[in-house]
């Protein structure tokens, strides 16, 4: 029997007040993002903005409870951009989009840091019995988003960057499920021989937890050999985004199958729109009528993006039938 | 060597200029608000205080009076108010356009929040939206006055489109409210029109449907109008030569911010419309030397002649201190003066030609 699973790919909006506190409390500049060792206050304000999010979550009954990352100012390229061996420079922009985020430069080696596990420590407290989802950039995306000044070499700074994610990785509490975001993989395609490595960077992540690992992909749909790839990875599941590129999608899914599970971007992370439930369901079923072989284990519904780019209420109410749109196919599937 | 002259942008030259040649002085639009105006505002919107909406518009009348002034103080040949009135240049438009609604702030980076509107009907013209500010201004100033007015690709890529099958479609849409406050806003006597296109540029291909969008925005507008088009912070190689096929009188482009290098993209093929050059950076809060500008200014004497240049800042300039705002813009002028004098006595080299590259 096929299991539905409601999730996210994290990096939610902040909560309206939080925007308004944090503004005040750390500024409107460059200089003004987060450092990794802000102080009370501000540390305060997330971790009530941390409460938040958890709480509507676990409210609507959403499968998979993720800690929000509230905190990645920089989006993606936070794990990085809090490292003491990294400077950030320019603002630079956040793919075809209109954000921003630092340009992360490293310059030494990329020792444990931890900042990242000890936000899933916060959230493992608040989110008592309920399934937690641990969230990383995958390493190739990362490697995309920074800049190299230490490790001079391509290759090898993919493989530093995989080893750094697979040591915070190592730290986390217990996850039941890691999404591993790659949108680089569609948007900047490894070229050819470095898909592999991009492949075995995400295989070096995926094997540092016991979690089930989703590599999410988004902004269009994977080139095939790319795809082809990436199902080589030891991991459990591809996300795939259903809102920005059907026909691609399913070709790559005809062509080369898929892995035991799949996570279906089927809501619009970027569109203040709200799906119905019954539409999202309807969209799940409309990608399986296409495929020969159907019998997942494990689908997780969820937006195609991060939904920081959404008004708070309009997240909300996208988790809300993400949730809803879970249990309607659930009962249908049994 | 007396200058060649330029008619439509020429209409625009003070009487009497005291240099044969002439370079067109102006603004991209915004200036910093006087910090009372912001005190104003925030009495206003203090449900508690007596200090009502007519106390309101009294405050942003004497501030477009004030700031118009201060464009004429600092010897600007066309002024504008400031933008005295708008609070962004998505949401002030979104609030006055039918079939836009505001859901709450999104992040665009760090702590810097827009509220973007989301299209979720047809979108509808109703009230005009900027006769009564360019009326105001025109009444306030004997000189020239440009109207700045964001782009239907801006308005469409910075908003949430739940109603449109795709954002071109809604661009199309908003092109045509565009082009019906443009006709008003000529009805009441604008002759300089800049459209506020920043998202162009930030997209690859987005030079086509901007171009479809314009030629509808200008159909039916007279040729004697002028009809400028800025764009900042974007990749230029994405839309050039592409834009000069664009039914526009001029380019204002952001070009001091990356140190002009960017110019090489516009000298092949030849610049053939008039070019609206940023000559001071509006991210340095410090006011550039007459000396700096004037090298600027030469930049643009790289790309066209004499006669189809203006100068301006880089972008709206909101987000300085106001003295600082004030110097560039003085500085500006002055440096714009010197040039034109070094041209009259031809001791300004304005050849042109392109020297091959090496290897050719």
């Amino acid at each position: 029997m096929t299991a539905y699973v409601s999730t996210t790919p994290g990096l939610f909006p902040l909560p309206d007040w939080a925007k308004d506190e944090l503004s005040e409390l750390k500024g409107h500049q460059k200089h003004d993002l987060i450092s990794g060792d802000e102080g009370e206050e501000i540390a305060d304000a997330y971790e009530r903005g941390r409460a938040e999010v958890v709480g509507h979550q676990l409210e609507v009954g959403l499968d998979r409870v993720s800690e929000g990352q509230l905190r990645w100012d920089d989006m993606l390229a936070h794990p990085l951009a809090v490292h003491e061996n990294v400077d950030t420079r320019g603002i630079v922009r956040y793919y075809d989009n209109n954000n921003f985020y630092r340009d992360p430069v490293v310059t030494g080696d990329l020792t444990f840091s931890g900042d990242v596990g000890a936000e899933l420590e916060a959230a493992a407290e608040l989110a008592d019995d309920a399934s937690l989802q641990a969230v990383l950039p995958g390493p190739y995306s990362l490697a995309e988003l920074a800049s190299d000044e230490h490790y001079n070499d391509d290759a090898d700074f993919l493989a530093a960057i995989a080893d750094f994610l697979a040591g915070e990785l190592e730290a986390f509490p217990d996850h039941e499920t890691l999404f591993l975001l790659e949108p680089s993989l569609v948007t900047d395609a490894p070229s050819e021989g470095f898909d592999e490595r991009a492949s075995e960077a995400i295989d070096t992540v995926a094997a540092a937890t016991d979690a089930d690992v989703v590599t999410h992909t988004y902004w269009g749909a994977l080139e095939e050999k790319v795809y082809a790839h990436l199902l080589d990875a030891d991991i459990d599941a591809v996300g795939f985004d259903f809102v920005t590129e059907q026909e691609d999608s399913i070709y790559n899914l005809q062509e080369y199958g898929a892995t035991d599970d799949i996570a279906l971007g089927l809501v619009d992370g970027q569109n203040t729109l709200v799906e119905e439930p019954e539409a999202i369901r309807d969209r799940a079923e409309w990608v399986f009528d296409k495929l020969p072989v159907t019998d997942f284990d494990t689908v997780y519904l969820t937006t195609n993006t991060e939904t920081f780019y959404l008004p708070y209420a309009k997240y909300e109410a996208k988790l809300e039938a993400l949730a809803a749109a879970a249990e309607l196919s659930e009962v249908k599937a049994t | 060597m007396s200058p060649e002259t330029n008619e439509n942008r020429d209409q625009f030259r003070p009487e009497g200029h005291d240099n044969d040649h002439f370079i067109l002085t102006t603004v991209v639009g915004s200036y910093p608000k006087p910090k009372w105006l912001n005190r104003a505002k925030e009495l206003y919107e203090d449900p508690d205080h007596k200090f009502d909406a007519e106390d309101y518009e009294e405050a942003t009348d004497d501030a477009a009076r004030l700031i118009t002034e201060e464009h004429e103080r600092a010897g600007l040949d066309v002024v504008v108010d400031g933008e005295m009135r708008r609070n962004e240049m998505v949401e002030f438009f979104a609030h006055r356009i039918q079939g836009y609604e505001f859901n709450g702030p999104v992040k665009v980076w760090g702590h810097n929040y827009f509220d973007k509107p989301s299209v979720v009907s047809d979108v509808e013209y109703t009230d005009s939206w900027l006769v009564d500010e360019y009326e105001f201004t025109a009444s306030a100033t004997d000189r020239p006055v440009k109207v700045p007015i964001t782009g239907p690709y801006t308005l469409a890529n910075w908003s949430f489109n739940e109603a449109y099958e795709d954002d071109d479609e809604l661009t199309l849409a908003l092109a045509g409210l565009v082009n019906e406050e443009i006709e008003k806003l000529v009805d009441a006597g604008a002759r300089y029109i800049q459209i506020d296109e920043p998202a162009l540029a930030t997209t690859p291909d987005d030079h086509a449907i901007v171009g479809e969008a314009l030629e509808q925005i200008v159909a039916d507008i007279p040729e004697e109008v002028r009809i400028g088009l800025h764009v900042c912070y974007g990749d230029y190689s994405r839309i050039y030569p592409e834009i000069l096929e664009y039914p526009v009188d001029e380019f204002d482009l952001e070009l001091a911010n990356g140190d002009y290098d960017q110019l090489e993209v516009f000298k092949d093929p030849e610049f053939t419309a008039d070019l609206a050059l940023g000559v001071t950076d509006v991210h340095v809060a410090e006011v550039e030397s007459v000396a700096q500008i004037e090298r600027n200014i030469k930049k643009g004497l790289e790309i066209v002649p004499p006669e189809q240049l203006v100068v301006s800042p880089d972008c709206g300039v909101k987000l300085l201190p106001r003295e600082v705002a004030y110097g560039k813009m003085a500085n500006m002028v002055e440096a714009a003066r010197n040039v034109e004098a070094k041209l009259d006595a031809g001791e300004i080299d304005v050849d042109r030609s392109v020297t091959p590259p090496a290897d050719d």
